[in-house]
């Protein structure tokens, strides 16, 4: 494949991120950070965020598993998880994670489980797209190309 | 021998004669002795004989007289000396007490016979007391059937209840035959049987009102008896040839509003009264009493007052009603217009909210799009839909701005820009359009427009672009002109707008601005309706079916709110038209004023150089968040310390450090750590600049984070753009606090 087509394939792919909304303008500004001083930015931080956030989910689970649930401790977790996915745009991410803050106000265990069933989802389908997004980077870069910046043009009205 | 007169005793050979002699003196003695015996029982029974001494009296002469006669039997035969004693004595006594007796008498007949016409007397009071008592008992009854009757006629509000219960309530105390209502026709000539008693629907006979039977009876407050013949009289169909039973008519005063004059009780007012026609039953042998007058009388008064009653009530329940009826209009009017209004709020918020959010995706996308490698022509249609589209976001929020206008919670911003350019750049938006019509475009700007001035760009723009935009829009050929200058006073003695004179002072001028078209002009009548919000101009909808028909409701909203002027001119249809509006700007005297810190807009690429080796340090607990703030101020060219603690931050934090950028999602250890840095740096003149960063709106005020210490507050998400900015603003002016 040359790399005009897997460029397309790579925009077309991006577009798609964020037509379904996984990923908002905060990705875009990440991507606007990677320069030829820090040309790993992106995975750097998005391989962060998956380390972070696989901690927290475990947390989570382990802190709502209990008997006496300490709902201040998991208001904690999914307050840290929800700061991460904005900082890196993972739009999904961090809607499910406010969901999940208001049902811990109220304390509603149940709701607070199918949340954390709901966060897990769609951190797994965020980290499977990430990752299937740096894999085009990688061929790209493999076969020569380069990664089409992305100027935001004036994203409010 | 002396005896008395009553025997005669020389003549003994007549025994026969002797023997009845002696049987009848036996019987009288008895007769003697019973009857005082008979009058001792007698007056012992009776209580109140006041004579008993009389009685007494006379009881003992009996005794005597029988006393005497009983010896006399005696005294026939020869008798010795004792028995003529006693024969004597008994003589003597009866003489006594029968002179004593009869002496006695001459004082008590007297008395008694003045007994007698006593009793006569009281009797015949007994009986006058009698006759009055029947005449009281009768006026009471008649009394309690005036109260029963008014209790009655009163008791309904309700004309026709009130007349029928009359003659009811009449009918049954005085036990009447007929009981009949005449009633003045609408013109006042003629009564009208309108109620009766017996018959259940009265035919409407009519009968002239100046009979002189009637004007008898008008003229009178009394009822007055009438012959059955008159004609008000006839009321039942006669069958035979007994004599109709007497009858009587009263008036009744029909009472209204009017006739109540204070000072000027009526008394010979021009009243309308009714006639009350009574029959007694023409078989009995009755006839009217006195009391059964007065009761008609008194009746006939009451019922006036009822009517009078009811004619008022239903007057004022008239208006009760019809008030209500208007407020529940209203109430459903109020209520209707609130629900229109909550209706069209909710509209436009969900509209405004659903219709960004694709609006956002096409931008985004398009931007995205405009970065790949296209073909000219694909370029071209790219950029055609991205200035469409932001054209349509301009729009949505015009519907945004309306309402915001009506509610009156728009406001105006002030901020510099160059007036210059804002022409360019509405040339440079409409020449495409006008060019793809064939339509020519010329400006004019006047030499003496300041090139900078105080104002709402924004809107100033969107008004100059819908005028333009509009003229462009109807006209098919021809030119377009647009001229822009300062308003003179003196070419505003106009008729049209009348207290307004266009006065520049130093801190502000007028900008007139005049688009001219040769389009298709309006109709004058027209004109003052294109500025309703909605209306278009019938004659060009076919023609031009695009176009939601705000934006020169819009145009003048904004032209009011910075104390203007618009309006059209045209001089008929197919001889185009022409918009000239006038609004107030502020002058100022630097070319280059600084925005204020808010920073809504993209500031362009300035080179990173401002801040190389700017030394930096980020405080973030949150590990993802804190290396994007890194990588974010390293790719400005920054060097950048990071700390995961505000203790960390307290232990790293140095005078090298110009700037502290702090992660404050968690509120109050924001505020301590500031406090905390302070103190470090109390003796230092330049310690580290610190901003706060944060996400939460919420809990974010401006007066809170100044009071700790902090130079400075950024709203989270920060674009690169957004941080290049604020280092700028803060290096320069030491302080920076975005508004929330």
């Amino acid at each position: 494949m040359e790399v005009g087509q897997m460029q397309r394939q790579w925009l077309d792919y991006t577009r798609s991120l964020f037509l379904e909304g996984f990923l908002d303008a905060q990705f875009m500004q990440l991507q606007q950070l990677q320069d030829e001083n820090n040309p790993d930015f992106v995975v750097e931080v998005v391989s962060l965020f998956f380390q972070d956030s696989e901690r927290l989910l475990k947390d989570l689970t382990f802190a709502l598993d209990q008997n006496a649930v300490d709902f201040k401790k998991v208001d904690a977790h999914v307050h840290q998880l929800k700061g991460s996915s904005s900082s890196i745009g993972a739009q999904r991410v961090k809607n499910a994670c406010i969901d999940f803050r208001n049902f811990c106000e109220e304390q509603n265990i149940d709701a607070c489980l199918r949340c954390l069933q709901q966060v897990k989802e769609e951190y797994c389908l965020v980290k499977n797209k990430l990752e299937t997004l740096f894999r085009l980077e990688q061929q790209i870069v493999a076969v020569g190309g380069s990664i089409p910046l992305v100027e935001p043009t004036q994203m409010s009205f | 021998m002396e005896s008395c007169n009553c025997i005669d005793p020389q003549v003994p050979a007549d025994d026969l004669l002797m023997k009845y002699q002696y049987i009848s003196d036996f019987f009288i003695a008895l007769a003697y002795f019973s009857i005082p015996l008979e009058l001792i029982y007698f007056v012992k029974k009776s209580a109140v004989f006041p004579y008993r001494w009389v009685l007494v009296q006379f009881g003992a002469f009996i005794v005597l007289c029988g006393a005497t006669h009983l010896i006399n039997l005696w005294t026939f035969r020869i008798h010795s000396r004792t028995v003529a004693v006693v024969m004597t004595t008994a003589k003597v006594l009866t003489a006594v007490v029968s002179c004593a007796t009869a002496l006695m008498l001459v004082h008590i007949i007297p008395d008694l016979l003045s007994v007698k016409t006593r009793e006569l007397f009281l009797k015949n009071k007994a009986a006058e007391l009698d006759r009055e008592m029947g005449l009281i008992r009768t006026q009471e009854e008649t009394g309690r059937h005036v109260r029963m009757l008014t209790h009655e006629i009163r008791s309904t509000l309700d004309r026709h209840t009130i007349l029928k219960t009359t003659l009811v309530e009449l009918g049954r105390t005085l036990a009447l035959e007929e009981c009949a209502l005449w009633m003045p026709t609408r013109t006042g000539l003629e009564l009208q049987l309108s109620y009766t008693l017996r018959q259940q629907n009265p035919v409407g006979y009519t009968v002239p009102i100046h009979l002189p039977v009637i004007n008898q009876v008008f003229s009178s407050n009394r009822a007055v008896k009438i012959s059955p013949n008159c004609p008000v009289a006839r009321l039942r169909p006669y069958a035979g040839q007994y004599m109709p039973g007497p009858v009587v008519a009263v008036r009744v005063p029909l009472l209204h509003l009017s006739n109540f004059q204070i000072y000027d009780w009526p008394e010979v007012s021009t009243r309308s009264y009714a006639l009350m026609v009574l029959m007694l039953p023409s078989d009995s042998a009755r006839q009217w009493h006195v009391h059964e007058l007065e009761l008609v009388e008194v009746v006939a008064d009451q019922v006036a007052v009822a009517l009078s009653h009811a004619a008022i009530l239903e007057e004022s329940m008239r208006a009760r009603d019809q008030l209500m009826e208007q407020n529940v209009a209203l109430d459903l009017a109020r209520r209707e217009a609130e629900t229109a209004i909550r209706a069209r709020n909710d509209f436009l918020a969900v509209m405004n909210h659903e219709m960004r959010t694709p609006m956002h995706a096409v931008i985004a996308l398009s931007s995205l799009l405009q970065e790949t490698d296209l073909t000219a022509e694909q370029r071209l249609m790219v950029e055609t839909i991205l200035k469409s589209s932001n054209l349509l976001a301009t729009l949505i929020n015009d519907v945004l701005d309306l309402s915001r206008l009506e509610d009156g919670s728009l406001q105006l911003e002030t901020a510099t820009f160059n007036l210059h350019s804002l022409f360019r750049e509405v040339l440079n938006l409409i020449r495409p359009v006008a060019s793809v019509k064939k339509l020519s475009l010329t400006s004019h700007l006047a030499s003496d427009l300041p090139m900078h001035v105080i104002g709402d760009e924004k809107r100033l723009m969107q008004t100059i672009l819908n005028v333009v935009g509009n003229a462009v829009k109807f006209s098919k050929k021809g030119c377009i002109s647009i001229t822009a200058s300062i308003a003179k006073p003196e070419s505003f003695r106009d008729a049209r707008i009348p207290d307004f004179l266009p006065v520049p002072n130093d801190s502000h001028f007028y900008l007139q601005v005049q688009v001219e078209d040769s389009g298709s002009g309006i109709n004058p009548q027209d004109i003052p309706k294109l500025f309703t919000k909605f209306a278009q101009n019938q004659s060009l909808i076919t023609r031009n079916p695009a176009g939601s028909g705000l934006g020169l409701a819009i145009c003048r909203r904004f032209v009011n709110l910075m104390e203007g002027h618009i309006w059209i001119e045209s001089e008929g249809i197919g001889k185009g038209c022409t918009v000239t509006f006038i609004v107030k700007l502020g002058i100022t005297d630097r070319s280059n004023d600084f925005k204020p810190p808010s920073l809504p807009k993209v500031l362009g690429n300035h080179g990173s150089t401002n801040f190389t080796r700017l030394k930096v340090l980020v405080m973030d607990d949150n590990g993802v968040s804190r290396s994007v703030t890194k990588g974010l101020l390293m790719h400005l060219g920054c060097d950048v310390t990071t700390a995961s603690s505000s203790d960390e931050c307290l232990r790293v934090v140095s005078l090298e450090h110009e700037v502290v950028f702090m992660d404050v999602c968690t509120g109050l250890d924001g505020y301590e750590l500031a406090v905390r840095i302070h103190e470090k740096f109390l003796k230092h003149q330049d310690r580290p600049l610190i901003v706060a960063l944060t996400g939460n709106t919420k809990k974010v005020t401006k007066e809170n984070y100044m009071r700790v210490g902090m130079d400075g507050l950024i709203l989270k998400p920060v674009s690169v753009d957004k941080m290049r900015g604020v280092l700028s603003e803060l290096l320069e002016r030491r302080v920076l606090f975005e508004t929330v």
